[in-house]
């Protein structure tokens, strides 16, 4: 076939300054003019300038994204598939992922917060894996910034109402407000799947003449360049206006969705699935075929439409939620309708692959796009952007710092929105559906069980803005060091991460380079701790009106525990048990929740891997020996805060009594300094030498500083003496006094 | 004795009714599907918890129409035990199987978290395991729950000792602080007037094994085993 695709009546001409109007390049323009030999037509422009989006090409990260280690004995899947699989034991594959979805969210903060869960879910289960938890991770403005309240509760009611309504627990995360984030939040949604061994799904077209279903919801026109023009450009003032761009999600047909796909998956009729995700229909044909290194047809006339009279420019690029791509095995197609009929959702065949490597789309008879597949998904433009230091580094403005008395930092501390408890937040999620939560919000790591074996999986999300500010590379490593050390309080080994990157305009040099430090962290990181990184999203453009947010490398952390019953939570267990302190390093003010408040702040510490290291394998050998009651992570807040949330039992509250000063360091760093690598034990008195043994000789500071009481008080060397339940107050209160306006 | 736990469409926790009683309980049950008709011997039937229908309209009204539950109702009548969870609890008031409507919470916001409930009746099928005044631990999770039912309804449900679970605190005290959800007179579970058929809007299927947090749920199951055998 040497027909040309053509132009449809009424369609707008294409020409440079339509490309533009698409967010393509001219450069790109005319790469797209050489690689088809011709004009594009309007319908293919539209197809291009999503599918070389930033959002969809990952152009100016990918390679850099190719430094990021993701090999190990564990990993059956990283880059390539919609999410990554390690093989966890017992015939159990853990497929996970973390995407954004902050763009939409800013715009439109219940819908664009729950279709970033919707849409993390079918990455998961279109692997084959039933998801079983949810993460997520939240930046706001400052409670200073009227709208701060509108999207915290919006994103919050989002992700509930589409979490809880499919049914997959919603188990941790994490919540920071601060004013870098009053016009561009963040929304990084994280899913955790399940799969046997031998069930894991594909998404590699694969056999000349199979057909390709459509199932799901109708497509309409909602989330047109969601993609290209939302999540790939900077926000100005014309934003609210992209409010159409962002998609609705209904969790009900998701449920129905999630449980029909799995069930078709185990009839072995389905060749490959995917999510029409970003850019819907386009990008799922094009990329299943381009795995498979085939051609495929699609028949408009077939697409199910939510309203008449779309075209096909609309019903290639709509990002209606809720809609899987399906190559079937040719035959099997009836039995597949079928299935997906029990559950109530249409399934369509609407068109099939090919041989030739072209991406070709018919409607109404006639043919309105041939593409090569490469040029749409291999070929799209890869960039090595420039990238440089801020030529001048941000002058310290701050004011001189006030050290408060400090019994009176510590409360002021933990009334701090992003000190106190996320209750607010997590107390909207449904965290036990599935029955498997065996540690539940509010402690360093969710622990889930896994049902018919002696294993547990923890998860942990952290992020550390504040810390990439001062030093990209320096902060990206100490947040992937904070949830490896997250996940080992609890007992578990760290065995995967996922990566979400939330940085600005990648073409500036200073945020290029600060993403591209960022990935230098991770990457060090996750050599130094042997874990892979096995999925990832970048986004890019977070920023408005040319202020860009802080660099936030959000990482999501898997660990395993071989055995459930070494798990720990952080808080302390019986009066009498010891106090240990271990750290890594001493204590700074620098980009510490105390220095946002009262200033102080400085230099950060360098970070010693190999100490790091040393400190997560104690804390796992102390947990496989039970020897430890509890194990806590000292972060926002530093030690003092630390040692409180340790008091703040679920059953009720203990009391501790320690001494911490220590000669030459400074008395507000020991007490609320942060990136120190610190960790509180509680240890029965019993096994306090075995402990002592396993840590001697790893260079790891190690201090017994006190007790714990059962009398419900915090003493801290002679300057802090505060009821524990006047602090649990102020940490429970944080947060809602705020929302509700007393703030 | 066999267990019927309904799937209907958006049913979440019919798996986790299916795990506590198969796996914890030793129990024989098995799902049922909400296009048959056939509750295939069960002698007591669950509606599980979840969003069925996506409970777009009014909680449990469209479940309220799937033919199954025409079994339900027949089997309910005829004196059979039903035992609504949650959303089960929903669509036993929008089925008129049992009185009042379970309305939005208080706080407008869907909550997740630990409450305890006092057994105010043990004289019935659902609670006979457990002691008057015995207070349960047990999980909750839902945005509707908030119990009402007209005035005089109430006083004879009082008066016949239709109300089994009243939420409360430590000290099994029906205070305003102890309901999470504003449910009138407390109000955490009812029965009908004839005692066969139970909604409540705590999870008890969540709260069988101490690793997730308790294992009070099991008082309400074995009740149910004990008085069919």
């Amino acid at each position: 076939m040497n027909v040309n695709p053509v132009a449809l009546p009424g369609e707008p001409r294409v020409d440079l300054e339509q490309a533009l109007a698409h967010g393509l390049s001219e450069q790109e323009f005319r790469l797209i003019e050489r690689r088809l030999g011709r004009t594009p037509t309007f319908t293919e422009l539209g197809v291009f300038s999503v599918m070389w989006s930033e959002h969809c090409s990952y152009k100016s990260s990918r390679r850099h994204l190719a430094k990021l280690p993701n090999k190990g004995p564990m990993v059956v899947s990283a880059a390539g598939e919609n999410a990554g699989a390690l093989d966890i034991g017992d015939g159990w594959l853990a497929v996970f992922k973390i995407e954004s979805h902050n763009h939409p969210s800013f715009v439109e903060p219940y819908q664009g917060a729950a279709t970033g869960v919707g849409g993390i879910l079918r990455d998961i289960f279109a692997m084959g894996a039933r998801p079983v938890a949810s993460l997520n991770s939240l930046k706001f403005g400052s409670f200073a910034n009227a709208r701060t309240r509108y999207l915290l509760g919006g994103v919050v009611g989002g992700i509930g109402g589409y979490g809880n309504c499919v049914g997959v627990p919603t188990v941790g995360g994490e919540v920071m407000f601060d004013d870098a984030y009053n016009d561009n939040i963040l929304v990084n949604a994280f899913c955790l799947g399940l799969a046997r061994q031998g069930d894991l799904q594909s998404a590699r077209a694969k056999g000349v003449g199979n057909p390709v279903l459509y199932v799901g919801s109708a497509t309409g026109r909602d989330g047109i360049h969601g993609a290209s023009l939302l999540a790939s450009a900077e926000f100005d003032e014309s934003s609210e206006s992209k409010r159409p761009t962002v998609q609705v999600g209904d969790p009900f047909t998701q449920k129905l969705l999630i449980e029909a796909c799995l069930e078709a998956i185990k009839t072995g009729a389905v060749v490959a699935l995917q999510d029409m995700g970003a850019a819907g229909l386009t990008s799922s044909s094009a990329e299943m075929a381009a795995r498979g290194k085939l051609g495929i047809e699609l028949d408009l006339d077939r697409i199910p439409l939510r309203e008449p009279n779309l075209t096909p420019y609309e019903m290639l690029l709509s990002e209606s939620q809720e809609r899987m791509l399906i190559v079937a095995e040719k035959g099997r197609e009836r039995e597949l309708i079928e299935l997906f009929e029990k559950w109530d959702l249409q399934a369509v065949a609407v068109g099939q692959l090919t041989d030739d490597g072209h991406w070709r789309v018919s409607w109404r008879g006639h043919l309105v796009a041939d593409i090569p597949v490469a040029a749409l998904a291999d070929e799209a433009p890869a960039y090595e952007r420039p990238f440089a230091p801020p030529a001048n580094p941000a002058p310290d403005c701050g004011a001189p710092p006030r050290h408060p008395a400090p019994a009176q930092a510590l409360r002021c501390l933990m009334d701090s929105p992003n000190v106190g408890s996320k209750r607010w937040v997590y107390r909207q999620y449904d965290s036990i559906v599935q029955s498997n939560t065996v540690i539940e919000p509010g402690s360093d790591s969710a622990v889930l069980r896994i049902k018919g074996t002696r294993r547990a999986l923890a998860l942990a999300v952290d992020s550390n803005p504040r810390t990439c500010a001062l030093d990209p590379y320096l902060g990206a490593i100490a947040t992937t060091l904070e949830a490896a050390r997250n996940l080992a309080c609890a007992g578990a080994r760290p065995i995967g991460i996922t990566d979400c990157l939330n940085y600005g305009n990648p073409e500036r040099p200073e945020v290029m380079w600060q993403f591209v430090r960022g990935v230098d962290g991770i990457r060090d990181a996750a050599q130094a701790l042997d874990t892979p990184v096995v999925s990832g999203n970048v986004s890019f453009y977070n920023e408005t009106r040319g202020r860009a947010i802080p660099p936030t490398p959000t990482i999501a952390m898997v660990g395993l525990l071989e055995d459930v019953e070494c798990r720990r939570t952080q808080f302390f267990q019986r009066p009498g048990d010891v106090i240990v302190l271990l750290r890594t390093s001493i204590p700074a003010l620098a980009a510490s929740e105390y220095d946002a408040l009262f200033g102080g702040g400085g230099r950060l510490n360098a970070i010693d891997l190999k100490k790091e290291r040393a400190l997560i394998e104690v804390l796992l050998t102390l947990a496989a020996q039970k020897l430890i009651g509890s194990a806590h992570d000292v972060a926002d807040g530093g030690l003092a805060v630390a040692l409180a949330e340790c008091c703040f039992g679920p059953m009720g509250n203990l009391g501790a009594a320690v001494e911490v000063d220590v000669n030459g360091i400074d008395r507000p760093a020991n007490l609320f300094g942060e990136g120190a690598s610190s960790v509180i034990l509680s240890v029965p008195p019993e096994a306090v030498a075995k402990v002592e043994q396993i840590v001697a000789g790893r260079g790891l500071e190690y201090r017994r500083i006190g007790t714990v009481l059962k009398e419900p008080w915090l003493r801290i060397d002679s300057d802090i003496q505060l009821e524990v339940a006047e602090l649990r107050t102020i940490y429970e209160q944080a947060l809602p006094r705020r929302i509700q306006g007393h703030g | 004795m066999k267990w019927g736990v309904v799937t209907f469409p958006g049913s979440l926790d019919d798996r986790d009714a299916l795990f506590a009683l198969r796996d914890v309980l030793e129990q024989d049950a098995e799902l049922l599907w909400h296009k048959d008709r056939d509750l295939r011997n069960a002698d007591c039937v669950v509606l599980p918890g979840g969003f069925s229908y996506g409970d777009y309209l009014r909680c449990g009204a469209m479940a309220r129409f799937s033919p199954v539950m025409e079994s339900v109702v027949d089997f309910a009548r005829r004196g059979g035990l039903v035992l609504g969870i949650c959303n089960g609890f929903q669509i036993l008031c929008e089925a008129h199987l049992l009185p009042g409507a379970l309305t939005r919470n208080r706080s407008l916001s869907f909550i997740c978290e630990r409450i305890i409930v006092k057994v105010e009746n043990s004289q019935t099928p659902f609670t006979c395991a457990a002691d008057s005044g015995e207070l349960l631990r047990l999980p909750i999770k839902h945005g509707e729950g908030r119990y009402v039912a007209p005035a005089d309804e109430l006083r004879r449900m009082e008066d016949r000792g239709q109300i089994l679970l009243r939420y409360v605190d430590q000290n099994g005290e029906a205070t305003d602080s102890a309901n999470p959800n504003g449910s009138t007179h407390c109000i955490a579970g009812v029965a009908n007037d004839t005692f066969n058929v139970f909604g409540l809007m705590p999870h008890p299927e969540h709260a069988v094994e101490p690793m997730l947090g308790g294992d009070d749920g099991i008082r309400i199951f074995r009740s149910i085993i004990q008085s069919l055998g």
